[in-house]
């Protein structure tokens, strides 16, 4: 099953991308759960559709190749992040409000490109769910360049970020600039969002970045290995769902949740039965 | 030396209004070096507002600020000034941080971008955990401990970059007497062993007067500031009139 993988290029290129958005999707998404901004994954996501079907649209109508829709996706899931950004400085009471202003405005230019473009393209359907066979080798490269950047800022402004999550007013209070370090990490939440469409779709994005935190908050101690389950969550969510997407011609967005979802309830329910059996051997 | 003689906080004529509402007006105040200084008042008098004065997080309106006597539009150090907020306990309890990890951001402004954590910065959170008494629990999620625990490792976050002014807004809330007793007691020791300077806000009248070494009564303007037992010479009736409503307080003589 696995060298079916190495046997096809195309393969090779879903596989690999599958391993590295399986690292930076949890990794950053760790961030983006205890900040309590899932749901921003998810305005962004459909941005990037925007994006996209903008690409799409280029394409077939002007036959232009220097906007492929993978670099248009990520143009507007970066400008989105922004707005993003702009509107809840204006709404400081109600952040929240950002999320469905910026969703809806994802899902409106969509359709506005997609019926522009005279209806339906079939392409459209691996963006909204994943596919295993669209990776390209040169996405497979862009994919590349977003994780080292992704990488290299994280570790760069680790203690920066892990502070301004725990506690914002008091990393202002001690002069980080949290306003450029908040502006950095949605615009990182941003590249990984692009990067992971590809292959898990708009649709189920966010999931890949929130479901593997949400099972290795029940589990780990402390934050740094809050990070590392979640991204051997991931990685182990990536492989399993892509490989049974393959085998089912399923699209791996659908397989790649589902065993996050299995990782999730297995945690909580290992979790329970050790609770339960430690806590027996306290009363005997 | 002069920096001896001045106070580590000069409030000169500093007015704040937010909106068009007056929040703070004409307050002078001046906070010597050592100074276990008791800040009081009724909900709204101003109390927190005149602490993110002191932190720069509002700017005033009217009058200025000196802070270990420089204006404080210049003033660069800000890791001699601690600070535990009035909501440090309303932090998500579900954040997945160890003590250690915790405590550690006290010391990230003082890294600096682009620096990493040495072992002295280790060695120097592990102090100061150990100092408020809770080294046992470094490796301990944060959210699993009790509130007056909680309350320890924020005043530990704030202690591990030696500060030299520690500001506490209603540190005691939500603590059992017990351990508000065990947490003044933290507080001598580090005013008096540690050296560091103290602004500690309360509604405790009571317990204040009993430990602080001065007392500043504040709602809107500065109504009162002078050594605890000045404060506990004041009559109810006055007390009442500082507070805007009758008040019973019993008073504790000092015990120093
Ligand atoms: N962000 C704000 N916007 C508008 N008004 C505010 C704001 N914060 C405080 N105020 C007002 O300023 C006044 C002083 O508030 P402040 O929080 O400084 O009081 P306090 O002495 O800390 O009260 P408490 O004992 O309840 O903590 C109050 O009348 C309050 O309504
Ligand atoms: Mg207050």
């Amino acid at each position: 099953m696995l060298n079916l993988f190495f046997t096809y290029d195309f393969l090779q290129n879903t596989f690999y991308t599958g391993l590295l958005i399986g690292l930076i999707g949890p990794l950053l998404g760790t961030f983006v759960v205890v900040r309590r901004l899932s749901l921003i994954a998810d305005a962004l996501s459909h941005v990037t559709l925007g994006g996209i079907a903008f690409g799409l649209f280029l394409e077939k109508k002007y036959g232009v190749l220097f906007l492929s829709p993978f670099y248009a996706g990520m143009g507007f899931s970066v400008v989105g992040s922004i707005f993003i950004e702009r509107l809840r400085s204006v709404y400081k009471a109600y952040q929240e409000l950002a999320i469905p202003i910026i969703l809806s405005g994802g899902v409106g230019l969509s359709v506005i490109f997609i019926s522009l473009a005279d209806g339906f393209n079939t392409d459209l359907y691996g963006y909204l769910f994943g596919s295993v066979t669209a990776v390209s080798r040169n996405d497979l490269w862009s994919i590349v360049v977003i994780t080292i950047i992704v990488l290299t800022v994280l570790f760069l402004f680790y203690k920066e970020l892990f502070m301004l999550s725990f506690d914002e007013e008091h990393a202002v209070v001690s002069g980080i600039h949290s306003k450029r370090i908040h502006f950095i990490f949605i615009v990182l939440t941003a590249l990984v969002i692009s990067a992971s469409i590809r292959i898990v779709g708009v649709l189920l994005v966010s999931a890949l970045m929130t479901l593997p935190v949400a099972a290795s908050i029940r589990i780990a101690k402390g934050f740094k290995q809050t990070i590392f389950f979640s991204v051997i969550f991931g990685e182990l969510s990536v492989i399993i769902g892509l490989l049974t997407g393959y085998y089912f011609e399923i699209p791996p967005g659908g397989t790649i949740v589902l065993t996050s979802i299995i990782i999730l309830i297995l945690t909580i329910f290992s979790k329970k039965l050790w609770n339960y059996f430690t806590r027996k051997t306290v009363i005997q | 030396m002069f920096t001896l003689t001045s106070p580590i906080v000069r409030f000169n004529h500093v007015s704040y209004a937010y909106e068009s509402k007056h929040a703070l007006q004409d307050i002078n105040l001046d906070i010597p070096t050592g100074a276990f200084l008791g800040l009081v008042g009724p909900n709204g008098g101003g109390k927190t507002t005149l602490i993110k004065l002191l932190l720069g997080l509002l700017k005033p309106q009217q009058g200025s600020i000196e802070l270990f006597g420089e204006k404080i539009e210049n003033f660069k150090k800000w890791n001699k000034i601690g600070f535990v907020s009035q909501k440090a306990n309303s932090f998500n309890r579900g954040f997945p941080a160890t003590v250690r990890e915790v405590v550690s951001t006290g010391l990230t402004a003082n890294v600096g971008y682009f620096r990493f954590f040495t072992k002295q910065h280790k060695q120097k959170v592990e102090h100061a955990v150990d100092l408020v008494g809770m080294k046992e629990y470094l490796d301990t999620n944060i959210g699993s401990l009790s509130g007056g625990q909680q309350q320890r490792i924020f005043i530990a976050r704030s202690l591990v970059s030696d500060p030299s002014l520690l500001i506490l807004d209603e540190p005691t809330v939500g603590i059992d007497t017990e351990n508000v007793k065990k947490f003044y007691d933290l507080l001598h020791q580090l005013n008096e062993e540690n050296n560091i300077s103290l602004l500690l806000v309360s509604h405790d009248i009571g317990t204040m007067t009993k430990h602080a070494n001065g007392i500043a009564c504040l709602n809107k303007q500065l109504h009162f500031h002078g050594d605890t037992e000045a404060f506990a010479r004041l009559s109810d009736n006055q007390l009442s009139n500082f507070y805007g409503h009758p008040l019973q307080v019993v008073t504790h003589q000092h015990e120093h």
